[in-house]
């Protein structure tokens, strides 16, 4: 089975703190990381891998340190990554990202199985993988938390939907998003590391794709950010404090002339 | 790739929304969507149109779809449509696109409209903008103003989609209050009629299994009682599990609680896990990581409940009570029991 897992790296926010007087992110000095979301994906991809045998190649687009989310997916037991990086690639929404990757794919001959992750934490839209799926005219498997290769060689996928779980069965090729749910990621090996590091892995550019120039980077994106504000996310609530145990009754009926002044109760 | 851009000699006018079918009746998000829709359309002194994919819709609902707001209904009926699958309903709405031209899109950003809509917009080469919270028309252009909350709610962006039509978006469910119903309202209901080809899907559809009986989903939920590493056990979300229950809200957890299995994976929140929206948020000995801050800021009212009086919670709580939640939420269950059993507010 041949498995493309398209990847993004982020900021590393579970070391970002909250500006006390702001109330905004403090972003300086933030690691670079792979998208957590992704993480599932490549387990995911790993675990078809190890049961049914096959190839993981991953696939990112971004700045040239990019490469470094590429080596520790293959560090994790991916086989080989590519990198789809130039400027022109730049400022890319959803639709230029997901028509760019549509190209790299294509030029890794396609695959049985494209795995995503179901968001990156940072854009956190979600669109990328149905929107790849759509341009490379796949089939779309969305909100999967649980995945198996049937006797019959169709996959059956367990999508977590609200209030419930639909079960879908699909043939390949195809591509699925997947949720936490699906396991826990694995750690890269020390032997994983060491073949990330000896594995070469390509760069490709526009011209490489023979891409377009009008459909990709911002150039190609139909949507502009045209204004970015840093809300105030603290707000400013009344705090209790239970001294003793005689305040708990006194706490709980705050809690109440709370919801009832919202209408909550 | 098939483009019905760059099409400037024809006139994209209206404003869609798209209603979700949801057993044998309509998502109450149709009706939200609604609300946003028409204020768009009066901005733009458009119609407002709303297309409903299912199967047996309800008559009832097709009424209140117009008497809140809706002055077009495109109905698709047909057994065959009766759950979501993907490449049926993005061949309908690129149809529905291509013959009537809306200007405007808008879904909910529900598992459905967050798994069409960016299928539906590679397609069409539109732009489409994610789980927005505020939606409007721009003066100077009459172009869709989108804003977003993005990197975990930190930042907020306002996007435009200059040229592609129509303009997409999905919008997050209980961000808006469905508009007032008004009686007699007249609107048009256009059924539409399908050729055999378009429900072709190469997913097929096997069963649903619905959570435990009683469980709401957090996302959907008015009130959402959610417990942090302050539980300490699976058996500590009991009070919360009970107060839930009482206000007929839902049971949501931190991250913590999901990677001990106190809680399964569908009820986390935060940025890996759901945002959510409600009217209520309750957190219980949840401390407020960042990823979790991320997931409950669009909330409309907050309370927090966690011994450490530092806890970042409290920077996002409307009301904060410093103390342990095993004493405060059985005098709170034991309160409101007596409220609901006296009948009054």
């Amino acid at each position: 089975m041949k498995i493309i897992v398209p990847i993004k790296q982020v900021p590393e926010t579970s070391k970002v703190k909250m500006d006390p007087v702001s109330g905004t992110m403090i972003r300086t000095g933030v690691e670079s990381i792979i998208n957590p979301l992704d993480l599932y994906a490549i387990e995911t991809a790993i675990r078809l891998k190890e049961k049914h045998g096959g190839t993981i190649t991953v696939i990112s687009m971004g700045p040239p340190q990019t490469m470094k989310a590429i080596r520790e997916a293959i560090a994790m037991g991916c086989d080989g990554g590519v990198l789809l990086s130039d400027k022109a690639f730049g400022g890319a929404d959803t639709w230029a990202t997901a028509y760019t990757l549509t190209l790299g794919v294509r030029k890794l001959g396609g695959a049985d199985l494209i795995l995503c992750g179901e968001r990156a934490t940072d854009g956190d839209t979600g669109q990328v993988g149905p929107g790849l799926a759509s341009m490379l005219d796949l089939p779309l498997v969305t909100y999967v938390g649980k995945l198996e290769l049937a006797g019959s060689g169709k996959f059956l996928a367990e999508r977590l939907v609200e209030g419930g779980r639909e079960i879908v069965s699909v043939a390949a090729p195809v591509l699925m998003t997947v949720v936490k749910e699906i396991g826990v990621p694995r750690l890269p090996t020390l032997r994983g590391i060491l073949r990330a590091k000896e594995t070469e892995i390509p760069v490709w550019g526009p011209a490489d794709l023979e891409a377009d120039s009008t459909l990709i980077g911002l150039n190609g994106s139909p949507t502009r950010v045209v204004r970015i504000h840093h809300p105030q996310v603290t707000r400013t609530g009344e705090k209790i404090v239970i001294k003793e145990q005689s305040n708990v009754e006194k706490a709980a009926q705050s809690i109440i002339d709370f919801m009832k002044q919202r209408n909550i109760l | 790739m098939k483009t019905v851009n760059n099409q400037h000699e024809i006139e994209w006018k209206d404003v869609w929304t798209l209603a979700e079918q949801k057993g044998e009746r309509l998502h109450p998000v149709s009706f939200e969507l609604l609300g946003r829709g028409r204020s768009l359309a009066d901005a733009r002194g458009s119609r407002l149109c709303t297309v409903i994919i299912g199967s047996g819709v309800n008559r009832e609902d097709l009424s209140e779809l117009i008497e809140r707001g809706a002055d077009v209904v495109y109905l698709v009926d047909d057994p065959r449509l009766a759950n979501f699958l993907v490449e049926p309903y993005a061949k309908i709405l690129g149809l529905l696109i291509e013959s009537y031209h809306p200007e405007i899109m808008i879904a909910a950003a529900t598992t459905t409209g967050r798994t069409v809509m960016p299928y539906l917009s590679a397609k069409i080469r539109a732009g489409l903008t994610a789980d927005c919270t505020g939606l409007e028309i721009e003066p100077e252009t009459g172009l869709l103003l989108q804003t977003r909350p993005a990197i975990g709610g930190n930042i907020l962006a306002t996007i435009k989609t200059p040229n592609a039509r129509p303009q997409m978006a999905t919008v997050r469910p209980k961000s808006t209050r469905i508009p007032e119903r008004q009686p007699g309202r007249a609107g048009e209901i256009k059924r539409i009629e399908l050729t055999e080809d378009i429900f072709a899907s190469r997913v097929a559809f096997e069963r649903y299994v619905p959570d435990a009986e009683g469980a709401s989903s957090i996302e959907e939920a008015d009130i959402v009682i959610a417990g942090g590493a302050g539980v300490k056990t699976a058996e500590g979300f009991d009070p919360i599990n009970q107060l839930a229950e009482c206000l007929r809200g839902a049971v949501g957890a931190s991250r913590p609680c999901v990677d001990h299995g106190w809680q399964p994976y569908a009820h986390q929140v935060g940025l890996s896990g759901k945002t959510v929206s409600p009217r209520l948020y309750m957190a219980c000995g949840i401390s407020g990581a960042i990823q979790h801050l991320a997931g409950i800021q669009t909330a409309e009212s907050i309370i927090a409940i966690n011994t450490d009086p530092n806890a970042s919670i409290f920077q996002l709580a409307d009301l904060g009570i410093v103390g342990n939640m095993f004493d405060v939420l059985p005098e709170l269950i034991e309160k409101i029991k007596a409220i609901q059993s006296s009948g009054n507010r």
